[in-house]
Parts: C-alpha cells; structure tokens; sequence
C-alpha cells in the first residue's frame, strides 16, 4: 500500500475530527428576550448618542452629586486622588513626555462618560445613579475641564453638541503599514559591533518582593516560622477571644473595603482613613484625615463606633450618615457585616 | 516494523554509543562525592513510614515546597487591588499550559462570584431574534476544545521608558495560555441571525465594570469562542465562572469575563476601555486605537532574575516561551551576547496558532557574562523587533503593546538582572 495513500487517509480523517462542527439549522435553544429584560441590560451610549435617555442635569448640581459621590478617589475638582484616575486637566500635554490623560485632554467621545458612569460608576456602588445625576455629573466634569460654563445644562438634546478636544487625535492602527519593516529576514550574525549595558533595574529598584520572597529553598521553613510567629503572638487584651472562622470570614469580606481602608501593621489613611482600632474610635476622629463635614459633625455629637453602631453603618453608610464621603453602598448581608466587624476587632492597638 | 528500520535503529544506537563515550572523554566528569549521602545511605522517613491517604485533600494544591509559585503583584502600578493586576509566575513553570491557580489576573471591578444558576446570556440588537441562554443551554451546543494564550495588551507595558522590573514574572508575567472548552460564537449569533446591518458586537461581562468591547464581526463570526472550562475544569472565578469569550491573538482585555451580553451593532460602541485605555499614544500625541492583534513576542524564562543559575559552569538549559497573535511561531533565536550573534532555539512542539510556545537552547556555559536575548518570528515573516525600533516608530508614551526583545544581564555568579542594551 502506498505509504502517500495512508497519510492522505489519516490527514482527512484529521481534518474531519479537528473541524468546527457544522451546524446545519438553528438548534432552537435559548428563549426570546423580553423587551423589559433588553430594555434592563441594553444600557450602552454610542458616539451618535444612540442609547442615551432622556433626562438632563446641570453643572451646579453636578457638583454636589461628584463630590458625595467620585471626589473621595478623583478629588473635588476631578484632579484625581492618589493613584485614581484623572478626569480633568492635561490639555496640550499628549506629545510631551509622560502625558495626563483626561476626560478633557484626552478622550474623544462624550458618550463614553455618560456609558462608563451611568454603567461603572461609582466605584463600588455600579448603577445606583440616576438618570438625571449622570447627565449632572458629566456636565461638571466638563466643567471642570472648563469645556462649558458653570451655568451649563447638560441634556439629551444638546449632548452632541458638546465637542471633545481630543476627538480627532486617534487613528486607526496603522501597525502593518508603518511597522512594515518588522516583516523582515532576522539577522544572525555580526548585528552590531558594539553592545553596552544602558540602563540597569536595580537602579529603580521598584520591583517588589525581598528575598526571602524569592528563596525556593528556604521558603516553606520561613512560612512556617512566620505561622508560628502568628500562633504565638498574644491575642488583644480585654476582647473576648474571636470566632477564628468568623474572623476569617470577615477577612474576605474586608476585600470589599480595600480599595479606600487600610488595617493592620503600619495602615495608613488612604481614600479612607486607617481602622485600626476603630472600635472604640470616635467618629471622624483621626487627625490627618479629612472626612465629609457631616462624619466629623456625628463624632462630635458623640457617635462612636462600637458593633452596633458600625453594624448600621455598614448595613446603610448613606442613609446612616448623610453626606459621607464613603461612596460604598452596603453590606448586603448581616453575616457579612458581623464576620467584617469581628475581623477588625482583632485590629485593636 | 520492517527490516529495514530496524537495521537503521541498531545503527543509530551504536552511534549514539560512540557519541556518548566520547562525551565522557572529552568533557568532565560527573561530580565527585567525598563522603557517602545520607539521603542515599540512611533510610528515610519517607521509605519508611505511611504518606497520606487518599482523600486527604479532595482538591489539591501544589506540594508546599513550590510554595514560591504564585502570582504576584506590583503594588505600586494600580490605586487599590480591585481594579488591578498580577502577573504568572512564568520564571517558575514549564511546557505551555498555564494552570488556572497561577494564571494571571486582571479585574476592573474586583472578581466576582456568579453561580451558574444565575448566569444569563443575551444576544440582542441587530438580530433576527433576540435570545436569553442559560448555562445549560450553552452546554448543549456543539463544543470544540482550543489552546490559546492571553496576554494583557499592558504585558511589558512598564518596562516602556527603560529598565524597571526585576524578574520575567514582572516583565511578561500578564499571559496565560489554556485548552478551553466552548461554544464558537458564530453559533450563538446564528442561533439569533444577524441581520445584514450588523457589523460589530458589543461584549460586556456581568460585573460592575462591564468591561465593554466592540468586535467587528468578521472576527466574532471567525474564531472567537464562549468558553466555559478551561484546562479541563470549569473555569476560576478569577477567570470569569461560569462563562468568558476567548479572543485568540487579541488584547486580553477584549476576553470579556463573567460574560453576560452580546449585542449586534452597525459601529463600534467606543466604551471606556476602548478609548481612554487601551489606545497608543505615540510621540506626535495622535493616538492609535482598535490595535487588537497581539505582535509576536518571546522572553528567556530562564536563567532570569527569579531564575538564576545555581550550578556554575557547564550544561545550561536556557529556556522560555513565545507567541503571536498573528498565527503559529515558526522560529525562535537566542542570543548570548546582547544581539550580536543569534543561534535557533529548539521548538518544544512546532507552534500552533495564537498559542504559546516553548523554547529551549541546550548549551554549555562557560561562567562568563552572559545579555541573554530571545527573538521570536512568526509564520507572516513578522520578527519580534528591539525596544528601539519600537521607540522609533511609536516614541515612549506608549503603555500597551511593547513586543520588544528583553535583555537579562546575567552575570559570573548566575544572577540575572533586567537590563536595556545599545
């Protein structure tokens, strides 16, 4: 038998196994979308305001609802706080060095702003906007961008009139033409005379880890010196010894909370302030942090934080404190706020 | 078997033989023991004694001693670990499957835990009729099985202005590559129709990013797949459970997670992550956008700076991965001397499409310096460039897409640093 013979056969029995299956007809699965259930989903805003509601909101307002609800991460005046996002200044700087790229400086569409905050925003607390809060929102982010006036009113019949500076700054990726030259034949040898070290890492030395990190065969010996460095350490005086699971529990659910908190060894205030040893803390009390005038008006009043009263806290932080400048919206679950509360009970100095 | 072949198998034998006594003579011998090992000569615990039993971990782990293998962080790169990123422990791991545990992860709003009982997928707009699918009605469409890798279009994305990370996990650590399971998605819009207007889909996943993409839809109707396991078991929630798209060779970001909605549009939606991110401002301040394709790419896994040699002089492997989102890798050079000379590495398997590959040089180092490169082409002639060709062509503002050859310095000790060569 023919040695081409065999192969051909084995290759088309290949194909016909690797092949995407053929799908002669629909197979009739799934069921139909209901308008309602399209009409809840279907939220996206095209750059033809395809999408957009009806509705509208001015700067003024705009202004009240970005700092209850986006300055603790993008600053009062939309500068940005920390490492979160930027969404005004930068103009002219996108051929300099380093460029600040912002809603003002940098992206081309309106419609992207009002999808992205109607949709993602804010951080935390996705789609609890209104209608009317986004278009107020977007108007002072413009505003703050000085793209309109202060007496601006932004709405769906206007919202295409508003011109992005930076809307023709893209293009279309041009790779296979002006990077044509990467289709080449590799060099292999003598490519160039001369090679010298430029620029080292360690220099910035920025990357993270110790070596300990790094030790393969130390590693297991270092984790169990530091688990029994753990067992060891004294548990907090005076507090009734934790529900170790409870406590476990409300570690993860305290990853809700890191975005803004820090707790444990050297926490420092972030979005939000620290919360070591929160129990037992007056509200609004930590000195270098600088809460909503509301949060610090309760601890002088005398809230203090005990289980109960963070227990309302968190269940509702808007409605227990109006006006804080926490933007996240609750624990939905008692489990969850009582496993959080005995995880940062454990943070006690 | 013929007899034929078996003549030339005794032949080969008897070279190899030869080949191997040679070996001997000429090059050192095997190291000399002075006293006899304990591990060897005195019976361990181990030979001794009971292990565990079955069931003593339903699921398992890696043995404590890989303990070091995990993902990992830069603190410093984003505003808080819920909008973040980590990176594979590719200095570590070998072959090309990457296992979900360790595979990098990239949320915008945190990874979210959806069960499949409350997973629904919508396929509406420019179609005949607008669908719901549950999870069980996924499974009951015809399924093919494919690898690809996933890369973060922001892979490498630091290392743009110069030198800065210390370790190929930090440098090339946003990839993965999995065998997924799924449903193409032409199948899916076919169930639905599109109507000729259709042009794009819109994708978006269930949590509170969205994390929204347009696709033309040549692609959606091409090879992109709605996967539901990966590496033979349903996916992590890192990884989107119950359901993500994979795009082969495209941006990791388009790899829509928790994936709960697919529109069919005449234009693209230009979403948050299409415009303010994900787009390439180069030296002139324009900026290229829809640069989806992944360019080829390769990165020595070690010797690196987590992966240094530790045995001194001698045989070395040198080994590490490549890829292109343009196709199959059809060839891999390594250089020992920062780009002067190149010598073809050996392809592990031969490369397959979109998927990584890996390489290895079987060589002998003789303790001197080494600037380890590698180089990676692909089967469209694309040669994976220089950090500096990169620069000429698209400055240093960039973030995403940096496909350029990493140098490791690695030095007389066999500690390796990242470094940046004329």
């Amino acid at each position: 038998m023919s040695k081409y013979r065999k192969i051909l056969i084995v290759g088309t029995a290949l194909a016909a196994t690797l092949a995407t299956p053929a799908m002669a007809e629909k197979l009739g699965l799934g069921r139909a979308a209901l308008p309602e259930e399209i009409a809840a989903w279907n939220l996206d805003v095209s750059p033809d305001g395809t999408g957009l509601p009806e509705g509208s909101g001015s700067v003024e307002y705009g202004e009240t609802v970005f700092s209850e609800n986006c300055a603790s991460c993008h600053g009062e005046f939309a500068e940005g706080v920390g490492n979160w996002p930027k969404l005004a200044g930068g103009e002219d700087t996108l051929a300099r060095r380093d460029p600040v790229k912002t809603v003002g400086s940098y992206w081309p569409y309106l419609s992207t702003v009002w999808d992205y905050v109607h949709r993602s925003m804010p951080f935390g607390a996705a789609q609890t906007l209104s209608t009317d809060d986004v278009y107020a929102m977007t108007a002072y982010i413009l505003y703050s961008n000085y793209l309109v006036d202060s007496d601006f009113v932004l709405s769906k019949d206007n919202f295409l009139d508003v011109e992005m500076p930076n809307a023709d700054g893209f293009i279309i990726d041009d790779r296979e033409e002006t990077e044509a030259h990467f289709w080449t034949e590799p060099c292999m040898e003598n490519c160039k005379d001369e090679v010298e070290i430029t620029m080292h890492a360690s220099v910035l030395d920025v990357t993270p880890g110790t070596t300990e990190d790094d030790a393969p065969a130390e590693a297991d010996t270092v984790a169990e010196a530091d688990q029994a460095a753990a067992e060891e350490a004294p548990r907090t005086a005076g507090v009734a010894e934790p529900d170790p699971e409870l406590v476990a529990e409300g570690e993860k659910v305290f990853r809700k909370c890191q975005a803004c908190h820090q707790v444990g060894e050297g926490a420092k205030n972030r979005v939000g302030p620290q919360l070591n040893s929160v129990l037992g803390r007056t509200a609004g009390s930590i000195d270098d942090f600088r809460y909503s005038n509301p949060m610090s008006a309760a601890g002088e009043d005398g809230l203090a934080w005990t289980d109960e009263t963070l227990a309302q806290y968190l269940a509702d932080p808007r409605k227990y404190i109006k006006g804080t400048r926490m933007s996240f919206a609750g624990l939905r679950s008692q489990d969850e706020i009582d496993a959080v509360i005995a995880y940062l009970a454990t943070f006690a100095e | 078997m013929s007899e034929t072949s078996n003549k030339s198998r005794r032949a080969f034998l008897r070279g190899a033989a030869a080949a191997g006594a040679g070996t001997v003579a000429a090059a050192a011998t095997a190291r000399a023991q002075a006293a006899p090992d304990p591990l060897i000569t005195e019976v361990q615990p181990w030979a001794s004694g009971l292990g565990e039993g079955v069931d003593a971990t339903p699921y398992g782990l890696p043995i404590r001693f890989e303990s070091d293998v995990i993902r990992r962080n830069v603190p410093w790169l984003t505003a808080d670990p819920i909008s973040s990123i980590n990176f594979t422990p590719i200095h570590a791991l070998d072959g090309t499957i990457t296992p979900q545990g360790c595979a990098f992860e990239r949320h915008h709003s945190g990874a979210i835990e959806l069960a499949k009982q409350d997973f629904r997928l919508m396929i509406n707009g420019l179609v005949d009729q607008p669908l719901v699918f549950s999870y069980e009605d996924l499974e009951r469409f015809p399924r093919i099985n494919r690898v690809f890798f996933c890369e973060c279009a922001a892979n490498t994305g630091m290392e743009w202005a110069g030198a800065q990370l210390n370790g190929a996990q930090f440098t090339h650590g946003m990839i993965h590559n999995m065998e997924y399971s799924g449903v193409p998605l032409r199948t899916l819009l076919e169930e639905a129709g599109v109507k000729t207007e259709g042009k794009w889909v819109y994708v978006e996943g269930a949590d509170a990013s969205s994390n929204g993409r347009s696709i033309p839809l040549e692609k959606a109707l091409d090879d992109v797949l709605v996967a539901f396991k990966a590496n033979g078991e349903a996916l992590r929630m890192e990884h989107g459970y119950p359901v993500r798209l994979v795009v082969p060779g495209w941006e990791g970001n388009m790899w829509v997670k928790w994936l709960r909605r697919i529109e069919v549009v005449e234009g693209p939606v230009e979403s948050r992550e299409e415009t303010s991110k994900y787009t390439d401002t180069l030296a002139d301040g324009v900026s290229r956008k829809w640069t989806w394709v992944m360019d080829a790419k390769s990165i020595v896994t070690s010797p690196s700076p987590q992966a240094p040699i530790t045995h001194g002089p001698g045989p070395l492997v040198i080994t590490g991965l490549a890829w292109s989102g343009r196709g199959a890798v059809s060839k891999v050079d390594v250089s020992k001397d920062g780009g002067k000379t190149w010598e073809t590495a050996r392809l592990a398997n031969p490369g397959e499409p979109m998927a990584l590959t890996r390489f290895y040089l079987d060589t002998t180092w003789d303790g001197s310096e080494m600037l380890l490169q590698s180089r990676a082409m692909d089967e469209t002639g694309y040669v994976q460039p220089t950090k500096a060709m990169l620069r000429e062509v698209r400055g240093e503002n960039s973030v995403y897409h940096n496909n350029c050859i990493q140098t490791w310095w690695v030095k007389e000790t066999g500690e390796a640093e990242n470094v940046e060569v004329s």
